[in-house]
Order: C-alpha cells, then structure tokens, then sequence
C-alpha cells in the first residue's frame, strides 16, 4: 500500500500539537480519521516510499509494504532514526536480516544558526557575482 | 459539453487571505532553500520582505525529500572549464555555457555551508580509506572548505550521509525567514501546505510579474500574493508519460512523484521563454526500484552487460563513433542508454548490472571487516535515497555480492537540474566573457518576463547542477531578486486579472463534483459519470497520450511528425476537458492542478520535439523520421513562448555559442 498503519499502534497523535504523517509527507497521502483517531495512506499508488512517515511516527505505527505490482511478499526495511544517527533492519523474504547504522547528522536538530559568523553583506557586491559570504571579484 | 461556471453553489466560498511581499519563493526544495538562506541576508538591513510558499513541508519537500547518498555537482580540485565541457558534452553539446560556468564558480560554497550545518561528508583517511561522516569528525579530520578530502564517487561526486540532507537545510531556509520576518515585522512568511496555480500579471505594465495565487490543501483558504519578484523553483515534471509500472508502482518514478510540472506550466501561461524543451531524462537504473546505479559504476567499479554478457557501450562503440562524434568521448548519458536500447529492442535483454563481480574483485584486496564496511557503503547507498530498491532486494532476496541485477530505462521525466536540460530561458550573469550580450538582461537568472525568476529544475539549457547546484542556483537568484527589488522600490502590484474569477476557477472542480455527484448510483471509490473526470483518470489519459505518440516506453521512445500532431490534437482535447475537472474534497483540488500543469509542461515537451528536426538525444528520445545527429540546421537552442493573451505557441531557433574551447587532441 506502500505506507500502511497499524491500528493497534496508531493514537491519531492525540497528544501531539499536529499529526505528525500528516504534517511530514510530501505528496500530501496521509489522512486522519478524525472519528477513529486512525491515520491512512489515501492515495498508495502515488507513494513514493520516502519512508518520512514511517521515520517521523512517534508510535512506530507505519511501515511499507513493497509495491505489489513487482514486489514479492515478506520483506521489510524498517528505520528507527535517532538524533545523529539511523539504524535500519533489512528483512528478506527468506528470512535473513541485516542492520545497519548510518550517520544523519553532526549537529544538533535546531542547533543551527544560518549567519553566525558571517559577514554582513556588502551593497557594492550586490550586482556581481558571488555570495555575500563570497565575493568574487 | 456545456461549459461549466463557478457560482459556489455547491462548495463554500473560500476565505481570501492577501500576503503582500517583496520576494515571493514558490517552492522549498533545494532552490527555494537556497534562496530563503542567501535572500534574507541582504534583504533582512533593506526591510525588504521574503515569503516563501510550499505545497509540502520545507523540512522534507522537493526532490531531496527522502535524501540523498551523494552530492554530484563539487567543483573542489578541478578545472571550472572541464565542469562546462563536462555538462556540454553530456547534453549533446548543446548548453548555456555562461550558466553552466557561473553554477561551477558558486556551487562549492554551498556544499560547505551544508557541512558546517551539519551535513556528514565521506572523507578519506591518510591511507586513502574512506571513512562516513561520523568517523571523519572523531578523526580530526579537515572540513572540506578547510582542505578535508572528500571521497569521489566519480570526477565531480563526493558522497555523504545524507538521510538528512534536506532536513537540515530545510531547517536553515527557515531560520533564514525567520531572521526576515523579525526584521521586517512580518506576522507569517512561510506558507506550507499552499499550492500555487497561477502566476499572475500586472495590469499597468506589459509582461511584468505581479504576484500567485493558491488554495491551502488544508483549509477553506486561497492565498493571494502581491511580490515585486518571484522565484520559480517547483521542479520538473514526473509521470507526464505512462510509467513503467502502473499499479501501486506507478508512485515508484525515479524522480519525485510529486513534481507535477507546475513551475513549467505556471511561467509558461505567464509568458516567460523556454529553451530546450525537447530534452528530457531517462535515467538507467535497478529495474522497478529505480535505485541509483552511479556509485555501483563510478565507486564499485560495476560493469553492465547485455543478456548474453557482452559490454553493450563497448560493442556499439564504433557504430557511435561514426554516427555521434565527438559526443562520444566520453560518452555521454542518453548515448549510453542508446546502445542498451538497441540490445533491448534486438531481443538481447535484460541488461544485468554485475554487482557480484564488482563486489567480489574489490573484495580480493580487502580483508573481511572492509568487506563489510563495502556491503554496508553499498545499501546506505540504497537507504539514503531509494529505501524502495532495498525492499525490492529484499522482497527478490537479493544479496549484491552474489547475485546481478536488472537495469532498465525508465519512462521520461522532464527535468533541468540533472542529466537533463528542459526549462526556461534565463537571464545569465553578464561576465563571463564571449556570452553574447543578449544572454544577460541585468538580472541573473531573471526570466523573459520581468521580475519573474528561476532556479533549479526550471532553469533550461544548464543541467548537472544537482542538488547542491540547485541550492546555489537559487541562491544566485535570491540575491539578484535582492538588487532587482532595489532598483525597483516604487512598484506596486496591480493584478490584470479579477481575484474573484480566479478564486471561482480555481474552486470550480469541487463545484463540478458538488454539482453532479448524485446523478449516478456509483459509490465515491467507483465513480463513473458522464458529467466530469476525476483527476486519476485525466492522468491516466495524458500518460497514455504522451507514451504512445511522443515516445515513451511503449514505443521504444519513437515518435514522429504525424504521431506527435496527432498527440497535439489530444492534448488539445483534454485540455478542453480538463475544465470539466472534478474534485471531492481539497487534497483531490491539488491533484487536479497538478495534472492540469502536467498537460501544460507535456504540450511544450511535445511543441518542442516537433519542432526541433533530427535526433539530438538518441537514448532520450528519437523521431523516426529524421534519426541521427544534424548539426549543420539543428546545433542551436530551441525556444519558445506562449502568448498569454491569445494562449498561441511561438517556437523559434536561437544560435549557439561556444564559450569554453575544447581541449586540446590528446
């Protein structure tokens, strides 16, 4: 269905400020039934399997099922990312797994300060080439 | 059909909300992103206001949303003019040099901003190892604007950890209009989950930019803005053509499924010219999944071969010798994809990629903890930006380092940021020297319509500047919006069209479905009714248009004359249907102006391949009645505008020029 969500799992992100599959995908797929408190993929022939859902759920309510229109059954790639990093769980049809962690990041989520350090920029430069921490003459 | 209008009979009247700016960013992918970051920092001591507008979240939108395991546009070591032959050559020599050059000379800066952002960059160690993002930092190792010395996945390619890639500069773009919107006193200048339809002109000024307009996918709201400039970075346009797969696959595209051809389709209705239009892309990759084969070339040192093992650029290498140099050397994208296709269309499939052999020969020279730090390299590869192909290896119990697998040319895509070239025509930077003067009109990357500009994958006739180069592509435009709404301080939008009737077209597919909704027995997941067409179905009818008359896969990329006028006059109908659009609820609306721009961005993709009389990009695209190369008549670019007051096409030749000499015979 690409993305699915698991009922048992799902709380509809009540006691979150917004629904958090909703807020994150970019082909605007998920959708809250708001009478369930149950969150869908409405649209799964337009996943993309971006996984942004999958990795952003605070449940762990969402995972992919591979296209069924080329993919054979009983795999799963499931992601838990943290902070600075992602572990993934590569699950094969026959039952071999694999793990990996990557790097995501070296700085903190929200850390970053755009111009810190920068210079000001210079209205001479405006019209040339160059950035306005990068003149070039 | 009798033609419907838009009374609000049927659906309630939207809440217009009017944002008054100076820059209006439409779209947050890497070229809005660029722009939000390098726009405020000059805008920010002028008072000058910056609005962006996304149809997703900035933090995961654009072509970058899932990631990326590579940046492919780092200029580092090399010589800026073999960036431009680089980018000539593999778009059949054919391109905006001064683009191509200005990209090259801005580009890495924006790689090491991403870096001290936090972007993890692959490094290598004193022994030439390779060590990820975190390793490097534990290391000591040097930042790359520092000296650090990245790992080269090919001459420009550097890889990275970049599952976050957009996230964090995304997060950047929104700091950055943050800073703007204190200084300005702004109550809100980001605008996510809006989607904009429509650039709209100045009633006082011929062929000026006056503001957008769009509909939150959200709430009962349209958004009306008034800006001095514009920057078109919405993206190019996927599944214009039928894909490959087409059920649940059909999302599977190579490129975002979400780039629904809207930045064509809005500056086109605005007037502003495009340039090679004709070009697309078609990219080689791990059959369905899609997932990326150049780090398995360029890194792994992967050979792919015809069903019966035979190296297929090797075995057609003098055949394309003799019919394409000097395109050949190297030989460029669609040349390679070319002689795959001949092997394809010959019976000779499937085209294998051997990553088992390429694993097991760099494996005789590892030891077994780098053998499993290259197994690892090899899915973050996956992982990082097609997590789909890694199912599909998963589901097909493929392990790479024992068993091939399938390569296959996907269905086109349009495209100006990648190995492809289809965009507008842009205003260049004006120094770069033999650009002919008509090249820069005072404004870089300033449309043909003023105060109209672009970035990214709109931008025609400069491609391979990937994400980074999009990045700094908006950027170079940002600031030029800057210095254009400095020289022009006293304007002040008027818009030539009534907001009212805008809304009210706007809104007229849920009119329609409100309207006739009843007439049939059929449940919403069934709809069959006489009186409109759902967006899905309107898709469904432009993809199978575009593949079967203007060359798609079912046509082995053949098209000609007579089937592309025939295409031409089915588009013409549905675009006369697509009036007759039908949408049940707001997130149904977005899908029926995304499609409606999907036609816009396949008719000028369609103009421009008939108009341009030979074969430039074989393994792109071919037109069966004039094969092969003509230099002679067709070495120029190709450009072409609607008139907005009449909607007539207008497509003529514009000539060539050379910038960059060719290297000297080895």
């Amino acid at each position: 269905m690409p993305s699915f969500v698991m009922t048992e799992k799902c709380d509809g992100c009540k006691g979150q400020e917004k629904t958090a599959c909703m807020y994150i995908c970019p082909h605007d797929l998920m959708v809250l039934d708001t009478e369930r408190m149950k969150a869908h993929n409405q649209e799964p022939e337009q996943c993309w399997e971006c996984y942004n859902c999958v990795k952003i759920c605070p449940q762990q309510a969402i995972e992919v099922r591979a296209y069924a229109d080329f993919a054979p059954l009983g795999a799963a790639v499931i992601p838990l990312r943290g902070s600075d990093s992602i572990m993934w769980t590569v699950k094969f049809r026959n039952g071999n797994l694999k793990r990996y962690k990557f790097p995501i990041r070296l700085t903190e989520e929200g850390s970053v300060d755009p111009y810190a350090g920068t210079p000001e920029p210079n209205f001479d430069d405006v019209k040339k080439p160059g950035f306005f921490n990068m003149p070039i003459s | 059909m009798e033609q419907e209008t838009n009374e609000f009979r049927f659906v309630e009247k939207p809440e217009v909300v009017e944002v008054e700016t100076d820059l209006l960013l439409m779209g947050g992918g890497m070229a809005g992103a660029g722009a939000a970051f390098e726009a405020c920092r000059w805008a920010n001591p002028k008072n000058l206001k910056v609005v962006m507008v996304d149809k997703a979240a900035v933090e995961r939108s654009g072509a970058v949303a899932q990631g990326l395991s590579a940046i492919n546009t780092y200029i580092g070591e090399n010589d800026l003019d073999d960036y431009v032959r680089y980018v000539r050559g593999d778009l059949m020599g054919i391109t905006r040099e001064d683009l191509v050059y200005d990209l090259g000379r801005h580009v890495d800066d924006s790689v090491h901003l991403f870096e001290e952002w936090g972007l993890p960059i692959w490094k290598k160690d004193d022994e030439g190892h390779s060590m990820d993002g975190h390793q490097a930092r534990d290391a000591g190792t040097a930042l790359l604007k520092d000296g650090g010395t990245p790992v080269r996945s090919g001459k420009w390619q550097i890889m990275i950890n970049g599952e976050s890639y957009k996230a964090i500069v995304g997060e950047v773009a929104k700091k950055a209009l943050e800073t703007n919107k204190e200084a300005t006193g702004m109550e809100e200048n980001l605008y996510e989950r809006v989607f904009c339809t429509r650039l709209l002109l100045d009633a006082n000024e011929e062929n000026r930019v006056a503001g957008a307009i769009g509909f939150s996918v959200r709430e009962n709201k349209v958004y009306v803005f008034k800006a001095n400039a514009i920057l078109n970075g919405s993206g190019g346009a996927v599944n214009v053509f039928r894909p490959r797969s087409v059920g649940e696959g059909m999302g599977r595209a190579w490129f975002p499924v979400w780039n629904s051809g809207s930045g064509y389709a809005m500056g086109a209705q605005a007037g502003a010219e495009m340039t090679l239009m004709e070009n697309r892309f078609v990219p080689m990759r791990f059959k369905d999944g899609y997932g990326p084969v150049g780090a398995w070339f360029l890194f792994f040192k992967a050979k792919a071969t015809n069903g019966l093992g035979e190296d297929y650029c090797e075995k057609h290498a003098d055949m394309i010798h003799e019919e394409f140099a000097p395109y050949d050397n190297p030989m460029g994208t669609c040349l390679r994809n070319h002689a795959a296709m001949i092997e394809m269309a010959d019976g000779n499939g499937p085209i294998i990629m051997h990553t088992d052999k390429a694993m097991q020969a760099l494996a005789e020279s590892m030891d077994e903890k780098q053998i499993k730090h290259l197994e690892a390299e090899a899915w973050e590869d996956f992982l990082d930006m097609t997590i789909a192909q890694a199912g599909l290896w998963a589901a097909e119990n493929v392990e790479p380092d024992k068993v091939p697998s399938e390569l296959m040319p996907s269905e086109p895509y349009l495209l100006g940021s990648h190995a492809g070239c289809a965009g507008f025509w842009v205003s260049g930077p004006g120094d770069i020297e033999g650009a002919p003067d008509e090249w820069s009109w005072g404004y870089n990357r300033m449309s043909t319509v003023k105060g109209l500009f672009m970035a990214g994958d709109v931008v025609g006739a400069s491609g391979h500047k990937f994400s980074s180069g999009s990045h700094a592509e908006g950027r170079i435009a940002g600031k030029a919006m800057v210095a254009f709404c400095l020289d022009n301080a006293d304007y002040t939008p008027t818009f030539k069209e009534s907001v009212d009737e805008l809304v009210a077209e706007m809104y007229l597919p849920m009119e329609i479905h409100g309207k006739h909704k009843a007439y049939t027995t059929a449940p919403e997941n069934i709809d069959v009714n006489p009186n409109y067409i759902r967006p899905r179905m309107l898709q469904f009818r432009l993809m199978k248009i575009m593949d079967e008359y203007v060359g798609g896969v079912s046509t082995q990329y053949k098209t000609s004359k007579s089937l592309l006028e025939e295409g031409l006059r089915k588009l013409d109908v549905l675009k006369e249907d697509s009036k007759h659009l039908a949408a049940q609820d707001l997130h149904e609306l977005l899908r029926c102006w995304e499609n409606y721009h999907r036609i816009w961005a396949a008719e000028a993709h369609a103009r421009h391949i008939l108009f341009r009389e030979e074969s430039r990009y074989p393994g792109y695209y071919y037109r069966g009645d004039f094969p092969g190369i003509d230099d002679e008549n067709w070495k120029c670019f190709t450009n072409s505008k609607v008139n907005p007051e009449t909607g007539e096409w207008d497509v003529k030749k514009v000539d060539y020029v050379q910038l960059v000499a060719a290297p000297a015979p080895a």
